[in-house]
């Protein structure tokens, strides 16, 4: 029978893949942001897991939420990525020192 | 082990090798057509837990849309991905570090998990009976009820990261004629054009 622990595995293993990935194309910033929809994904699965198991509905409720936020930060995250190899030709991110912050 | 079981055994897998290969593929396009399986995978997993309108959004939502512009994005940037890729092997060693850790850490978490003893009735929203309402009527009202103020908030979201990609993606570049509507409107017939009386033999 497969239980909560089985989905909040999942949920765990998607997660440490998505911080994975961040560490791992550290250059590309596409591949970042998609690690970081990975791991926004696994939060999603955590949330309707305990909702499911819990009889609560309110954990699909803020996946919901956490989808359009995660939409958001996608488009925007984009754009910038696109405003920012037209102005400098490329998107490695240890380019990224003009403010030298 | 019913159906269901190694359904769910078949979604979880799937997830995660494709999860695995978005972050390894040396191709980007690869990567966003893995994120689709992976999302695609995860929507079944949802199904299995009876979230279906939460599974359907997240097909609509992003393999339709944030999947689409991830392609969109890879191949209007002329990148050269190799040389990207090149010194990935350099960052493996921090990378697994790093991921190893925070995997101990939420072994260690979920390890000594156990329900509260009084979780039960702190539910907020009780799951009805799926016999008497299914589960994208009770989402609604829920989510049109108690939740409208957030759900108003989401919507602002949407609207000024919408407002924002446009502003921040729109260029004028000089050199290239575009058409003038205001000037095309008021544009007079009459002082356009000028008759004149040229004797012959004579310039103007």
């Amino acid at each position: 029978m497969v239980g909560l622990e089985h989905y909040l595995v999942v949920a765990a293993t998607l997660f440490v893949i998505g911080i994975f990935g961040i560490f791992l194309n550290r250059k590309n910033v596409i591949v970042i942001l998609m690690s970081i929809e990975l791991m926004l994904l696994a939060v999603n699965i955590n949330l309707v897991a305990f909702s499911s198991f819990l009889g609560d509905l309110v954990g699909q409720v803020f996946t919901m939420f956490v989808l359009t936020v995660a939409a958001a930060e996608a488009a925007i995250g984009l754009a910038i990525l696109v405003c920012f190899f037209r102005n400098r030709g490329t998107i490695d991110v240890e380019d990224i020192n003009v403010m030298k912050g | 082990m019913t159906v269901a079981d190694y359904a769910f055994y078949a979604f979880a897998l799937v997830a995660v090798a494709a999860g695995l290969l978005v972050v390894v593929a040396r191709n980007p396009v690869h990567s966003v057509l893995w994120l689709i399986l992976a999302f695609l995978s995860s929507a079944g997993l949802f199904v299995l837990l009876g979230a279906e309108f939460v599974a359907m959004l997240l097909i609509i939502v992003y393999v339709g849309a944030v999947a689409v512009l991830f392609l969109f994005v890879v191949m209007m940037l002329d990148i050269d991905f190799a040389a990207l890729k090149a010194e990935m092997a350099k960052y493996v060693p921090l990378a697994a570090l790093v991921g190893i850790v925070i995997l101990m850490q939420l072994a260690l978490a979920y390890g000594a998990w156990e329900q509260a003893e009084g979780a039960l009735g702190l539910r907020q929203a009780v799951t009805p009976d799926l016999n008497e309402i299914h589960n994208t009527r009770a989402l609604g009202l829920l989510l049109y009820d108690r939740y409208i103020f957030l759900f108003q908030t989401g919507g602002l979201i949407l609207l000024v990261a919408m407002i924002g990609a446009i502003v921040l993606t729109l260029r004028h570049r000089e050199g290239i004629k575009r058409q003038n509507v205001l000037a095309q409107m008021y544009r007079d017939p009459a002082k356009a054009m000028e008759l004149k009386d040229i004797k012959p033999g004579q310039g103007l």
